[in-house]
């Protein structure tokens, strides 16, 4: 099967076989990372502008990373850079980083459906790193890319997504891919912040902690978003710690092979105990380190690039 | 000014209980039973054979810029507009810059609609100063100046002891009060309706809850006070049925539903085009079904457009970032036929009635029949012609409108205001 995409906007359009391919060409990346060159020339000649609207550490440096594994040249902009923080608008921004002959963009907007709108602006391929609450697709991609590595195939896995699911784009990026590849997803948190209406994506909503914990095989937390809740969706951090951190006993309730994710950044203490973010179960790094084969994947594809023709020479 | 003898004409005139094949006469601006022989001769003959011909339509509720917004409208621009969409009388509402609250700004409103407008152009006046929700407005002087109405548009006056003192001061003079039924404690920062949708496409959601909230504080202080309050664009399910309840009390509130609100649900929010964006937002297929309900049972007044433009520029944006609302006066004839009469096998003289004679009770205007000596305000219209919209070339100034590029069922032909023709064959003709 030959990749069509040029834009990856949302996991929620692509097709389990497209998940697929881009989790065969990112193992194969994956390989190339191990190597004492790790640089591969696939982009060779290519520029590649991050245009991040919104603060991000991780998912930046992962993009940049890949980018630069490809032997691509990358621009980085941020709020404070570009011209947006002097009222340009993103239409404008975007049609000038074009117009500078970029070859690909990378967006990070707080505004959710942005990527959807460049894409129908701009004639280069437009990547999501983030939209609002709506999706961020290479972290979907990158959980499940480390949940196959440890659990194989993910067909009736069991997985709990647990926390602050209403303001998550990982979550329902998560949501989607799992889905399609046919596990069996639970998510739980306050009633407040998991509304019942995420039940029509084909996932269950629970605010029943040990139920939902009890044997799963992963559970995903995501992390209490301080800055998106100006109202107040749950009394207090303590509270919710007190209800739904995960801690030791509760840990305890899970599958013996169960594996611990968050896509961070971690609030230690308060969604998850530390020695539990560091402990054996813990793959929070692995996804980090996961994140950059993924997004040499997508930037690849994206680009033109096709899952067979992944062969890195040394 | 010529008399007129408009021809063979599907005649509708919903006050009249009349729906025949037949003629309508014009004499000096005015209706007539019919004209003497010598006169006949003279008139200008409109040969209407295929076409309705029905009072004017009504549209209670735009928005027209002006003064200050210029750049999106205009009163000439919505004038016009409206024209080509067969109203002749629209009343619009007072969010302009700076807002509609005191008797100069009225004075100018009513200045530029009469050197301007090619249709009747009504003002409403601002229940609080600067729609602010703080202070009342100078009622009585904007009432002295001739506004048919008041409200604070989109600024839903929050203070439930400032709207009851708003009611009973307004019963005094018996100004409708017009309410954009929104609690706005429940929606901070939400763009769309609250539900599935929403939830998928990370938007903020606009809880129905906001509206009914409102709808039922406006039905209780209508009661306790006896003001008449018109509940704006109504969108829900849940408020269709406290108004339903309400008016079989006798309580004196009148609502409207909006042609987009009646054509689309929340779904078409998937591709977050923002000329699917308003406030109050489109809300489900429960909900549009509730309204077309209460459309056939009365529950709800008449159909008005909240035609609201805006530039390009301002509308071509993150959808988050966008403003609020999209045109309407030039489309709303042929939506409504579609999804009323062609969708919902409404009768083709109710719909004219819900945007004619009813929309005009609902403000006790003047205006929505064809009875002898009523003034000559005629809307002529094939109810079968397809046509393809384009709001680029429409004559509103803005062209936000969600129906760009569709082929549309049901066209105006002619809008006469007062005998005179002011729009024929896709043209405005000028004074």
């Amino acid at each position: 099967m030959s990749w069509h995409r040029r834009h990856l906007l949302t996991l929620e359009e692509l097709s389990l076989v497209e998940i697929d391919q881009i989790h065969a060409t990112a193992a194969a990346f994956k390989r190339t990372l191990s190597r004492s060159v790790k640089k591969v020339p696939a982009l060779r000649g290519k520029t590649i502008v991050n245009l991040f609207l919104e603060p991000s550490t991780r998912t930046r440096m992962a993009f940049d990373m890949a980018a630069k594994r490809l032997s691509a040249d990358v621009i980085s902009l941020d709020a404070a850079s570009s011209s947006t923080s002097k009222g340009e608008t993103l239409r404008d921004t975007a049609e000038n980083i074009q117009a500078l002959q970029a070859d690909m963009i990378v967006i990070r907007h707080a505004a959710a459906g942005s990527p959807l709108y460049l894409s129908r602006i701009l004639d280069i391929p437009v990547i999501n790193a983030g939209d609002g609450a709506h999706e961020h697709p290479t972290q979907g991609l990158l959980d499940t890319f480390t949940m196959k590595e440890h659990l194989g195939s993910l067909r009736g896995r069991k997985v709990v997504i647990l926390g602050d699911i209403l303001f998550s784009r990982v979550a329902r990026s998560n949501i989607h891919a799992l889905v399609k590849m046919g596990a069996a997803v639970t998510l739980v948190g306050p009633s407040t912040l998991v509304p019942h209406w995420f039940t029509e994506l084909g996932v269950q909503v629970s605010h029943d902690l040990r139920g939902a914990l009890a044997d799963a095989e992963v559970v995903m937390l995501l992390r209490i978003q301080h800055e998106r809740q100006a109202t107040g969706h749950f009394p207090s951090l303590g509270e919710y710690t007190s209800m739904f951190g995960l801690n030791k006993t509760r840990a305890s309730w899970l599958d013996p092979r169960a594996i611990i994710m968050h896509p961070g950044p971690i609030n230690r203490g308060v969604e998850i105990d530390s020695d539990l973010a560091d402990g054996e179960r813990s793959v929070i790094l692995e996804q980090v380190t996961n994140g950059i084969a993924v997004r040499m994947a997508v930037l690849y594809l994206c680009a033109g690039g096709q899952p067979e023709n992944v062969m890195p020479t040394e | 000014m010529p008399n007129l003898w408009i021809k063979h004409a599907r005649v509708i005139d919903p006050a009249a209980k009349r729906d025949a094949i037949g003629d309508v006469f014009v004499a000096d601006g005015k209706i007539v039973a019919a004209l003497s022989a010598v006169a006949k001769k003279r008139a200008k003959k409109i040969d209407a054979r295929g076409l309705v011909a029905c009072p004017g339509l009504v549209d209670i509720h735009v928005h027209f810029r002006e003064p200050g917004q210029t750049h999106k409208e205009t009163i000439g621009t919505g004038s016009r507009a409206a024209a080509a969409g067969g109203f002749t009388t629209v009343v619009c509402m007072p969010n302009t810059a700076p807002v509609a609250d005191n008797a100069g700004t009225i004075q100018f409103i009513k200045d530029a609609a009469q050197r301007d407008a090619v249709i009747k152009v009504l003002p409403t006046g601002c229940i609080t100063v600067g729609q602010k929700g703080q202070t009342l407005a100078p009622i009585g002087s904007l009432r002295r100046m001739g506004v048919v109405a008041i409200t604070d548009d989109g600024d839903c006056v929050q203070s439930n002891e400032l709207m009851r003192r708003a009611c009973e001061y307004a019963k005094m003079f018996d100004l409708p009060l017009m309410d954009h039924c929104q609690d706005a404690s429940l929606t901070q920062g939400a763009v769309m309706n609250e539900g599935a949708v929403s939830t998928r496409l990370g938007l903020r959601g606009w809880p129905h809850a906001a509206e009914d909230i409102i709808v039922a504080r406006n039905v209780i202080l209508s009661e306790y006070t006896g003001a008449h309050i018109h509940l704006q664009h109504i969108s829900s399910k849940f408020s269709v049925g406290i108004i339903r309840r309400a008016k079989t009390r006798g309580v004196r509130i009148t609502a409207e539903a909006t042609p987009h609100h009646l054509a689309f649900t929340d779904e078409a929010l998937a591709g977050y085009d923002p000329n699917f964006k308003m406030n109050p937002p489109l809300r489900t297929e429960a909900d549009r079904r509730a309204l077309i309900a209460g459309l056939r049972d009365g529950t709800l007044d008449c159909i008005s457009t909240d035609h609201a433009p805006h530039t390009d520029y301002e509308k071509d944006k993150e959808f988050d970032y966008a403003p609020n609302g999209i045109l309407g006066l030039e489309t709303a004839l042929a939506v409504s036929l579609d999804v009323l009469v062609r969708q919902n096998k409404f009768k083709l003289p109710f719909v004219v009635d819900l945007m004619t004679r009813r929309a005009a009770a609902v403000m006790r205007l003047p205006a929505g029949t064809l009875t002898a000596g009523a003034a000559a305000d005629l809307c002529l219209f094939d109810p079968a012609e397809k046509w393809r919209y384009d709001a680029k070339t429409g004559f509103s100034k803005s062209s936000n409108s969600p129906w760009h590029g569709q082929t549309l069922t049901g066209r105006v032909k002619t809008t006469i205001v007062d005998g005179r023709v002011v729009f024929n064959a896709g043209k405005i003709v000028e004074r």
